[in-house]
């Protein structure tokens, strides 16, 4: 059960974000359209990463892998001039679920570092895979088309794209949700809290971290594909480890193995690297583009202090949301 | 007399050059409940992890039920009916009791790919779980977070989740670890209930405890069994007194 105060919270983001187009077309100024659909997006692949980071004990280092993967699949499409959104989407969320597979299956035999370490490998395996495609621009990227799902339904419409954005988040939180107080969600949480004893009670835990991985990967490669789409255009920059960080940071942000914190973590991070570089341009000339130096020590702060991250420092009467 | 439930042939395990077990061939008859006491560093809870299958044995056999389990993994082993208490309290933490003893009957509950379907609420695993923690005495801490229990109750929720399995033979590793005397009464006279319901291997070091339950006891040292027998007879062995003596003059150096 999620308690009152959060629900609240949970409400006010899905209307704060459903409101982002009319308020900002009022405004006349789209650019927060854009910059709360990258929210979204990106919300889409913290929580996905949740799954397995902060619910199953997992430390994915390689996320960006189907994030980049979800990408391709429409530029690559886009780049033989086929556009078709049901084709590139069906194509983002197999080709992640068959990379999650393979990554999965290998890195899931190793534990601790290792598994931090393999993850990392593979992907960048991946992202430098994307640099010799010179055929699909290489490091250089490539432009792409918007998907076309049905006629009159038009992506470079901003506002369609927009909740076309907003309804695949709703959509994953509200899986995740299913998901994690499932049977399935019960025996990933244990794994994360004790696996030899999910072994002795009787669980072969290694199918269902597997299944778990491959199901956040998938994930993840929707959010790929929702980003191509965004940016109009795709880089290997979207495989690589840094972009991996920066999706670990948005979860611990908001709170490691909450559903929704995630989501909020990827706000708050996105933000704050929109706002904050722009009020440290007002303070002194030059300094905006040294925003880490005040992002880092807060993050510290934060994971010292609040494990459980923003979500965590809401006011909570149960237990927890799971 | 029937087949043992559980029969190890000849067992080794070595970590480098330290033995943990050498040529330990054992035994538990269907129904009887066998201690296997030590001094610390004897090799019993490596002993333990090799019956339950999280340690591959050197060499050696494991048939239970009647069947060789040397191959099997924790989790086959599980299935066959082999059910282990930790002695390091490994409750998941995070959990109610409930909880806690529900994942082990979904463990036994087919697969667990079933990712829709609310499990807190599911009376398939709630009733059953119920059941057990009533048995155990839990009853009305199930909606408590194993985290919140005492220690006590810790220990018994272990054993819950163990039962929970539906279990031919259970392996109890130092049930009573870390208890106070009430406590390690209380669980002394609930696993006197269980008696001849499940047969049991137990290493407990509350030698109270062992006495007052055990048919048969097997002295490890070394990893060696140096004896097995009753409880009489394995208070009557000089080499067992040896051994122990030994022992508490080594602690006292």
């Amino acid at each position: 059960m999620i308690d009152r105060i959060k629900l609240l919270f949970l409400i006010g983001g899905i209307v704060v974000c459903a409101l982002v187009p009319p308020v900002a077309g009022a405004a006349g100024d789209d650019f927060y359209v854009t910059l709360f659909a990258r929210i979204m997006i990106f919300a889409i692949a913290a929580v996905s990463l949740d799954l397995i980071l902060g619910f199953g004990g997992m430390i994915s280092f390689g996320h960006a892998a189907y994030l980049g993967l979800g990408a391709y699949a429409v530029g690559i499409f886009s780049f033989y001039g086929i556009n078709d959104g049901f084709l590139q989407f069906f194509v983002a969320i197999v080709g992640s679920a068959l990379v999650a597979l393979v990554i999965g299956a290998i890195c899931l035999r190793t534990r601790g570092i290792y598994f931090i370490m393999i993850t990392l490998a593979l992907t960048q395996m991946l992202y430098f895979l994307g640099i010799s495609l010179e055929e699909y621009g290489g490091d250089d990227g490539l432009n792409t088309d918007r998907s076309e799902f049905i006629a009159g339904f038009d992506l470079y419409e901003e506002v369609n794209l927009y909740y076309l954005i907003l309804g695949f988040l709703i959509l994953c939180v509200f899986i995740m949700h299913r998901v994690i107080n499932s049977r399935f969600g019960m025996v990933v949480r244990g794994c994360h809290a004790n696996e030899d004893r999910m072994q002795a009670i009787g669980f072969p835990t290694f199918r269902y971290k597997l299944a778990a991985f491959v199901i956040s990967g998938t994930m993840c490669g929707i959010a790929g594909a929702l980003l191509a789409n965004l940016t109009e255009f795709v880089t290997p920059e979207f495989m690589h480890w840094f972009r991996s960080g920066e999706i670990m940071i948005m979860v611990l942000v908001g709170g490691m193995g909450s559903l929704f914190g995630p989501a909020f973590g990827a706000a708050a991070y996105l933000l704050f690297e929109e706002w904050v570089p722009d009020l440290m341009e007002a303070v002194a000339t030059g300094t905006g583009e040294n925003w880490h130096f005040i992002f880092g020590p807060l993050l510290v702060i934060l994971v010292l202090f609040a494990k459980q991250g923003l979500w965590g420092l809401i006011p909570d009467r149960s237990r927890r949301d799971g | 007399m029937a087949d043992p439930i559980l029969r190890v042939e000849r067992l080794n395990k070595s970590f480098g050059g330290v033995v943990a077990t050498h040529n330990l061939d054992f035994e538990v008859e269907p129904g009887e409940i066998h201690a296997v006491i030590g001094p610390n560093g004897a090799g019993k809870t490596t002993f333990v992890a090799q019956l339950s299958g999280m340690l591959k044995p050197d060499s050696g056999r494991i048939v239970f039920d009647g069947n060789d389990v040397t191959e099997l993994s924790a989790p086959a082993r599980s299935h066959a009916g082999l059910a282990r208490s930790f002695q390091i309290t490994s409750v998941f933490r995070n959990f109610t009791a409930l909880q806690n003893v529900a994942l082990s009957i979904q463990a036994h509950s087919g697969h667990s790919f079933r990712m829709w379907k609310p499990a807190a609420t599911d009376a398939a695993l709630n009733d059953p779980a119920r059941e057990i923690l009533e048995q155990v005495g839990l009853g009305a801490r199930a909606d408590i977070l194993a985290a919140n229990l005492a220690h006590g109750e810790q220990r018994q929720l272990e054993i819950a989740m163990a039962l929970a399995t539906s279990p031919k033979l259970l392996l109890l590793d130092e049930p009573t670890a870390g208890m106070g005397p009430e406590d390690t009464q209380r669980i002394t006279e609930f696993l006197a209930g269980l008696k001849g319901t499940y047969s049991m291997l137990l290493i407990e070091h509350d030698m109270d405890t062992v006495f007052a339950l055990a048919d048969r006891i097997t002295v490890l040292v070394y990893g060696r069994a140096i004896a097995t027998g009753t409880p009489e007879a394995i208070r009557a062995n000089d080499e067992v007194r040896a051994a122990y003596l030994g022992e508490e003059e080594a602690e006292i150096a």
